[in-house]
């Protein structure tokens, strides 16, 4: 532990591992809960079927209507950079992809690096961007709690880490590399206690909401 | 180990097409730029090829991309030295070899002759010592 | 010990022409990963170095970092040995045994007291351990170190085993093995790792020291930038391959054929810093890379414990798969737990409501 690629092997091995166990644990368990606790009974008689209108909406209310682009045009522009930059950077630098071939044992093609690159650069901007929007912006910064600032801290750690360890900004090597992984492993231990869960529950609540609206026969 | 076990190993016969690394053709850049300095300042650049991470087949194709010129010569001095003028008046290769004439270094040289060519101070130094010497006592009896 | 003749004169003697030496120069500086021009530089100093004398410590090793340097070709290992160093102890490669050989290394070390280079390959017991586990001539490889340390002016840690601790300090480290650098705090430690070191490596890590008379310079763990500044992967021929996303995913199929990237089959080129890219192994022949095998990033800490050697860099260690199964079951049970809980508390809360009527609310007020 004392030297850098013991700490390395620490991060990847033991606390890795641990990081994982508490993401699953927590999060199958929050999934879990709200499936079964599901909603009540709807003794009123069916206006249209629930699926189709349920997975319409988990689209269209991804894509922001005109009026609220019109009062944030900031949130939806940056939010969509660094979201997309983010998913780029997780799921398609090949690196990571053996990761998840090692976790999941399942694997998938994977971008040029030097797009990976660019594309986790232009994330840095973005969530830096966010950042100071928050502190700068009135209304945002009085309804910032301190969990936003946790989950901001979280999620831009990862990001920047990586980036020094690609461009190996930081000696020695496996030092930088071990801080990236014992970033992640953060963001994974924070994620299912915190406000990150929406990755999994912002699309599950956007179904329920279109299906609700879909059997009132309703357009939502 | 598991891993490896599961990586499959053919063994093929015949030679595979020579593949291009792409490696030769920033040196020719630096060739270049070399005789260019040679010729607006009279200095000499060397590029040693050692230092280059070349893939297989890298150094025959810069070879070949080189060419032969007119002048080839050879030293024997602590094992062989080959050197040959390229097909680039001006650009030497010199490939410095031990007494089992296993490579020591392998250099482009861009001057007007290569500087190990040149018969050297500390040489002729000696060579003057031993010509007195053969000249007083032709015979070398003494 | 006598004659501590300049390199200069001792290659006269034995009729080296000047240009003979400037070859010598040339190869030297190509060793030492210099640029020629620092050629002329080389050959001042070196016609005035003198041999630095140089004691051979062998621990808790294999001989391979001596096969090694023993098949390094530039200068030849007989030059090195005879002409630009005085290798006054090396139990393996001196004539001298027993008695004799050890009496061989106290006088050396009597006389240049405060000069000689310290050469050290395996690692050793440390001071809490066994010192029965390794011994020379009934000295523990621990008294033997200090002991030839004192008199050192600087310590030269060449292999994995004696710059890291190597394979006798890997998991679970029965000898409680350790490096060189963990003991000798208070002499300069030049690290020159590798299983074994690429031998030009190790003759041009002396070489520095004979040409500049200083130590070189270091990185984090000691190693000298001049041949341990950049990663395998930096200098690596395939990197084109890896940087547009082509790869061998095994040892036969087009990829591998095609000479890609071997990332996906364990390279660890990434984390890895040595000279094999550019030095090469055998004369200069190849490297494992260019013959097709991945990197097994043998000149890093721990490297018998960083994962498989066929496991890509980025895969985790242990069995993370059944982590998530075990883990992500028990939160299955206990999402499922919870939510029966709540739906319980739900259902005792409205059989159990007591509505507050009207009334009552005014007789409050
Ligand atoms: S083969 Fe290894 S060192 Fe070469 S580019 Fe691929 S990962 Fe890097």
């Amino acid at each position: 532990m004392s030297d850098p690629m013991g700490f390395l092997l620490w991060v990847k091995g033991p606390a890795f591992n641990f990081a994982l166990a508490v993401f699953a644990l927590g999060m199958l368990a929050r999934l879990v809960e709200i499936f079964i606790l599901g909603r009540k009974t709807n003794y009123a008689e069916a206006k249209g079927g629930e699926w189709g209108p349920g997975f319409k909406t988990m689209l269209t209310r991804t894509v922001a209507d005109p009026g609220t682009f019109a009062r944030a045009p900031f949130n939806v522009v940056v939010g969509w950079i660094w979201h997309i930059g983010f998913i780029t950077a997780l799921l398609l630098f090949i690196p990571h992809i053996e990761l998840f071939r090692g976790v999941l044992g399942i694997a998938w093609p994977g971008l040029p690096n030097p797009v990976v690159d660019a594309v986790t650069a232009i994330t840095i901007l973005a969530l830096v961007a966010t950042l100071v929007h928050r502190t700068q912006h009135p209304v945002k910064k009085h309804i910032s709690t301190p969990e936003d600032y946790l989950v901001w801290t979280v999620t831009f750690l990862p990001v920047l880490t990586g980036y020094l360890a690609y461009h190996r900004l930081v000696n020695p090597y496996p030092l930088i590399l071990g801080l990236h992984i014992l970033s992640v492993n953060l963001f994974l231990v924070v994620f299912p206690f915190t406000k990150l869960t929406h990755v999994f529950t912002a699309f599950i609540a956007r179904w329920y909401n279109g299906a609700i609206f879909g059997r009132k026969g309703v357009q939502s | 180990m598991s891993r490896l076990k599961e990586i499959g190993v053919k063994v093929e016969d015949g030679e595979a097409a020579p593949a291009e690394w792409g490696n030769a053709l920033p040196i020719l850049h630096e060739v270049g730029h070399g005789l260019r300095q040679l010729r607006e300042t009279g200095e000499p650049t060397v590029i040693d090829l050692h230092a280059l991470p070349f893939g297989p087949g890298d150094e025959g194709r810069l070879f070949d991309l080189l060419g032969r010129g007119e002048v080839e010569a050879q030293i024997q001095a602590l094992g062989p030295t080959r050197i040959w003028e390229t097909g680039f008046p001006g650009v030497w290769l010199v490939d410095h070899r031990n007494t089992e004439d296993e490579r020591l270094a392998l250099h482009i040289e861009i001057s007007s002759v290569p500087e190990i060519l040149r018969s050297q101070r500390e040489d002729i130094d000696d060579a003057i010592v031993r010509l007195e010497a053969c000249i007083a006592d032709p015979a070398g009896t003494s | 010990m006598a004659a501590r003749k300049t390199l200069g004169e001792s290659l006269r003697e034995h009729g080296v022409s000047r240009r003979g030496f400037l070859k010598f120069c040339a190869a030297t500086a190509s060793m030492m990963a210099l640029p020629p021009s620092m050629g002329p530089v080389i050959a001042a100093a070196l016609e005035k170095a003198r041999r630095p004398s140089v004691i051979w410590l062998s621990f808790q090793e294999c001989t391979g970092c001596t096969e090694s340097l023993t098949r390094s070709h530039s200068p030849t290992v007989e030059d090195l040995i005879f002409d630009v160093i005085s290798l006054d102890y090396h139990h393996t490669l001196q004539a001298a045994a027993g008695h004799q050989a050890e009496a061989a290394r106290e006088q050396a070390m009597k006389d240049n007291h405060g000069e000689y280079l310290l050469i050290v390959d395996g690692s050793l017991p440390g001071p809490n351990s066994n010192p029965g586990f390794s011994t020379i001539a009934g000295i523990s490889n621990y008294a033997m170190l200090q002991e030839a340390v004192a008199g050192a002016k600087a310590v030269v840690a060449v292999g994995t085993c004696s710059a890291f601790g190597g394979l006798p300090a890997a998991a679970p480290n029965p000898t409680g093995a350790v490096s060189v650098m963990d003991i000798v705090k208070d002499k300069p430690v030049i690290n020159v790792p590798g299983c074994p070191p690429v031998p030009m490596v190790i003759t041009g890590v002396l070489a520095q020291y004979l040409v500049f008379g200083k130590l070189p310079d270091l990185d984090e763990y000691h190693r000298p930038l001049a041949f341990f500044g950049q990663s395998i992967h930096d200098r690596c021929y395939r990197r084109p391959f890896y940087d547009k996303g082509l790869f061998a995913e095994s040892f036969d199929d087009e990829g591998a054929r095609k000479g890609w990237c071997l990332y996906r089959l364990g390279c660890k080129g990434p984390s890895t810093y040595n000279a094999c890219a550019t030095m090469r192994w055998n004369s200069g022949t190849s490297w494992p890379v260019e013959s097709g095998h991945p990197c097994l990033g043998c000149s890093e800490p721990k490297f018998w414990d960083a994962g498989g050697f066929y496991e890509p860099l980025s895969a985790p260690l242990g069995t993370p798969g059944n982590t998530l199964l075990a883990a992500g079951a028990a939160g299955v049970v206990i999402g499922g737990v919870a939510a029966t809980l709540a739906k319980h508390r739900a259902a005792t809360a409205v059989a159990e409501r007591q509505p507050v009527t009207v009334e009552e609310l005014e007789q409050k007020l």
